[in-house]
C-alpha cells in the first residue's frame, strides 16, 4: 500500500479529483473554486477546473444562497454537487437553502425527491478571525433533521469522509477546521471511502473515555502525555460523525471506562455535547462512576485578542484537569 | 386581446388547450375552498383564483421534461403543468396516496413525472433551485427549460436578486416568471416595492424582462414563447412580470381590507375566464357546446380526485422515521 503525506486541505484535493474521475455526476461550485480565480482560496479545489472543465467547476459569484440553490436543483436532477461555502459563518446566509430545502425536500416530497449535496466549509478558532469567520456551528446543522455533520481531524479521515459524503444519498455538511488542516499526516493512496456514522478510537484505555471531534481532537491528544504521566487510561473517541452520532461505540466505551468527557470546540451552551451527555446518562446512569463533564467554548463570541481567544479554545491542560478532577 | 407581434400566432388547439388548463384551474380551486368550508378538509389555502392564464399559457408551452419550482400559491401551477388531481387531493388531504404521502401537504406538493419538483412556502426559494435545475439541463445538454414562480413580494427578496444575477452569468435556461398580483401578503405593491415595473430589475441583471398582462392570453404567449425559445436555444434567462389580481385574501379566511372594493369588484369583472372563452367562441376558435362539455369532463375529473382524496387514508405514523434520509431510521 502506498502511503502519501499530506495535510488535510490536500486530501480534501485528492478526494474531489479522485470523485470527479471515478463519476461524472460529481460537480463542484463556489466562490473563487476555478484555477482561473486561484483554485479557491485555500487551494482545495485547485486543479479541479483545468483538468475537469469549467462546467463541473463553477466559480460563483458571491452569493451563497444562489450556490445552495444551485446545488440542490442539480441534484433534483441526478447531479451529485460538492458546494463551497467558504467560511462556516456564511452558512448563516444560505440557511435557508440547507435548513428549509437540502434537509427537507426528501420528507416533504415523500421520498421522491434526494437531495446528494455535500457543503464543504471551514472554520475553527486559532487564526485570529474573530467573531464572524470561526465559529463551530455543528449544533446547528446536528438540530436539523435530515442533514449529516462530518466533522473530522485527520487527513485520512477527511479523504475517506469527503468520498463517503459525495456518494451520500443526501445532504452533508463537510466541516474543515483551522486547528486540522495544516497538520500533515499519512493517507493511502487508495484511500477507501469511510462509513458516515462510525466512530474512530484513537487510543484505547480502561479509566475515562474521552469523546471529541474536529480540532478539538487534536488538543484532547496533546492531553495524553500528561494524563498517561498521572496514571491515567484514556481511551480517545474521535466522533468524526457528530451527526448521525455513533452511539453504539460511545456508549460501549463509556460502559467500560465509567467516566465521560465530552469536548468540543463549539460554544458549551445548548452544544452537542449536551446531546451526548445526556445519552450517556439516560443509558449508563447505573454504570457511571462519575458525573459526565462536558467541555466547551464560552458563551461568547470567538474573540480576536490573542489572550481571549487562547482562553475561548478549549485547552489540552483544561483537558488534563477536567480528567484529573474526574478521577477524584 | 393583445395584437400579436411578430411572435408565431398560437394555434386554435393550443387556445383551446390554454382555455383548458384555465378552467381546470378555476373548477379545482373552487372546489377546495368549498371543501374547506364545508369543513371536510382543514388545510391553509392561498388561492389563486385570477391568475389562471399565466401558467395555463406558459405550461401549454411546456412539455413533462421541463421542469417548475412553485410557491404555496402555486396550485394553479401544478394543475396547469398538467399534474394528475387525485394525488394532488390526497396530498392537500394529508392522506397516504398524496404525491408526498401526506408528508408535504398543499404547501410542499412535488410531482416529478410532470416537473414540478419543488414547492416551497419561503418567499422567493423558488428561484435560487430553479436555476440548479436549468444549470443541470445545460449540463445534460438538452433543451429542458426550467420555470420558477414567484410573487412580487418575492422581487424583494435577496434570493431573487442573487438567482437573477447567477443566472445571467451562467446563462441559465431559466425563466423567472412574476405573477404580480398587486399584493405581497396585506402589502400593497407600491409600499414595498421599489420600482414601478418588476420587469425593470432584469436590466440590473443583464437580461430581457417584460411587462405582460398576465390575464392576456395572448399577451402571455407571446411573452412566454419568446423567453421558452430564449431559454431552449441557449441564449439565457428571461424575467416575465405578469400583471394579474387575485380575487380572494392572502390566505382564505382573511380580511381583504387591504384591497378597497372598488378594485376588487373591477377585477372580478374582468375575469379573464369568461372573457377568454367568449373570444374563443367568438373567434371560431370552440363551441359553446364543445367548451361545455369540456367543463363537464374536468367538473367530473375533480369530482372524482375530491372523493378519493378524502377517502384515502392517512400515512402511518412509521413514515416519521421514513424519508429523513434514504436509510430509514431505526424504531
Amino acid at each position: 500500500m502506498t502511503v502519501t503525506k499530506m495535510n488535510a486541505l490536500q486530501a480534501v484535493n485528492a478526494a474531489l479529483m479522485q470523485a470527479m474521475a471515478e463519476d461524472p455526476k460529481v460537480i463542484v461550485l463556489g466562490e473563487d473554486i476555478a484555477d482561473r480565480e486561484g483554485g479557491g482560496v485555500t487551494g482545495a479545489t485547485r486543479g479541479l477546473s483545468t483538468k475537469y472543465g469549467d462546467d463541473r467547476v463553477k466559480s460563483t459569484p458571491i452569493s451563497e444562497q444562489a450556490i445552495i440553490g444551485a446545488a440542490i436543483g442539480a441534484a433534483l436532477s441526478g447531479y451529485k454537487p460538492v458546494a463551497e461555502i467558504m467560511l462556516m459563518n456564511f452558512t448563516a446566509v444560505c440557511m435557508d437553502m440547507i435548513f428549509n430545502h437540502a434537509a427537507k425536500l426528501r420528507f416533504m416530497s415523500g421520498g421522491q425527491s434526494t437531495v446528494p449535496i455535500t457543503i464543504r466549509t471551514l472554520t475553527g478558532a486559532g487564526w485570529q478571525t474573530a467573531g464572524q469567520h470561526a465559529d463551530h456551528l455543528e449544533g446547528w446543522f446536528a438540530h436539523t433533521a435530515g442533514i449529516k455533520v462530518v466533522a473530522p481531524s485527520s487527513p485520512a479521515d477527511y479523504k475517506g469522509l469527503l468520498l463517503s459524503c459525495i456518494q451520500d444519498p443526501d445532504p452533508c455538511i463537510f466541516i474543515e477546521s483551522a486547528g486540522t488542516v495544516f497538520i500533515p499526516g499519512d493517507v493511502p493512496d487508495d484511500q477507501p471511502p469511510i462509513p458516515l456514522g462510525k466512530a474512530r478510537i484513537v487510543q484505547e484505555g480502561t479509566d475515562v473515555t474521552i469523546i471529541s471531534w474536529s480540532s478539538q481532537i487534536i488538543r484532547c491528544q496533546q492531553a495524553l502525555p500528561a494524563l498517561a504521566e498521572a496514571g491515567i487510561s484514556v481511551e480517545l473517541v474521535d466522533l468524526r460523525t457528530v451527526s448521525p452520532w455513533d452511539k453504539e461505540t460511545v456508549l460501549a466505551s463509556v460502559a467500560k471506562t465509567g467516566r465521560a468527557v465530552i469536548a468540543h470546540e463549539a460554544v458549551r451552551h445548548f452544544g452537542p455535547g449536551g446531546e451526548i451527555a445526556s445519552t450517556i446518562s439516560e443509558e449508563l446512569f447505573g454504570q457511571l462512576k462519575a458525573p459526565v463533564r462536558r467541555l466547551g467554548a464560552p458563551y461568547s463570541p470567538v474573540p480576536f485578542a490573542k489572550v481571549l481567544e487562547d482562553a475561548y479554545i478549549v485547552s489540552p491542560e483544561r483537558v488534563v484537569e477536567t480528567v484529573k478532577a474526574l478521577m477524584g | 386581446m393583445a395584437e400579436l407581434s411578430n411572435a408565431p400566432a398560437p394555434s386554435a388547439e393550443t387556445l383551446v388547450d390554454i382555455y383548458r388548463r384555465m378552467i381546470r384551474i378555476e373548477r379545482n380551486d373552487d372546489a377546495i375552498r368549498k371543501t374547506i368550508r364545508l369543513g371536510r378538509l382543514v388545510m391553509p389555502y392561498y388561492s389563486a383564483r385570477g391568475q389562471e392564464v399565466i401558467p395555463s399559457t406558459i405550461s401549454a408551452l411546456l412539455n413533462n421534461e421541463d421542469t417548475i419550482c412553485t410557491i404555496y400559491r402555486g396550485i394553479h401551477d401544478m394543475v396547469a403543468k398538467d399534474m394528475p388531481l387525485r394525488p394532488l387531493w390526497a396530498e392537500i388531504a394529508g392522506r397516504v396516496d398524496g404525491t408526498c404521502k401526506g408528508k408535504g401537504g398543499p404547501m410542499h406538493l412535488t410531482h416529478p413525472e410532470t416537473g414540478v419538483m419543488v414547492t416551497t412556502g419561503i418567499v422567493g426559494s423558488s428561484m435560487p433551485i430553479a436555476n440548479g435545475l436549468a444549470w443541470a439541463a445545460k449540463l445534460d445538454g438538452s433543451k429542458r427549460v426550467s420555470v420558477a414562480y414567484f410573487g412580487d413580494g418575492a422581487s424583494n427578496i435577496g434570493a431573487f436578486h442573487e438567482s437573477l444575477n447567477l443566472a445571467s452569468v451562467w446563462k441559465l435556461p431559466v425563466i423567472f416568471v412574476c405573477q404580480n398580483n398587486g399584493f405581497a401578503e396585506h402589502t400593497r405593491y407600491e409600499n414595498g416595492t421599489s420600482v414601478d415595473f418588476i420587469a425593470k430589475r432584469a436590466i440590473g441583471y443583464g437580461m430581457p424582462g417584460h411587462t405582460v398582462d398576465g390575464n392576456d392570453p395572448l399577451a402571455m404567449y407571446a411573452a412566454a414563447h419568446e423567453a421558452i425559445t430564449r431559454a431552449r436555444e441557449g441564449e439565457g434567462p428571461t424575467l416575465l412580470e405578469c400583471k394579474t389580481f387575485r380575487f380572494h385574501g392572502h390566505v382564505l379566511g382573511d380580511d381583504d381590507k387591504y384591497m378597497t372594493k372598488e378594485e376588487k369588484a373591477a377585477a372580478i369583472e374582468k375575469d379573464p375566464l369568461p372573457a377568454f372563452k367568449a373570444w374563443l367562441i367568438a373567434q371560431g376558435h370552440a363551441t359553446e357546446d364543445s367548451l361545455s362539455a369540456m367543463q363537464a369532463q374536468i367538473e367530473a375529473e375533480v369530482e372524482d380526485a375530491l372523493e378519493f382524496g378524502l377517502a384515502s387514508p392517512p400515512p402511518s405514523v412509521d413514515e416519521l422515521r421514513r424519508d429523513v434520509f434514504a436509510e430509514e431510521l431505526p424504531a
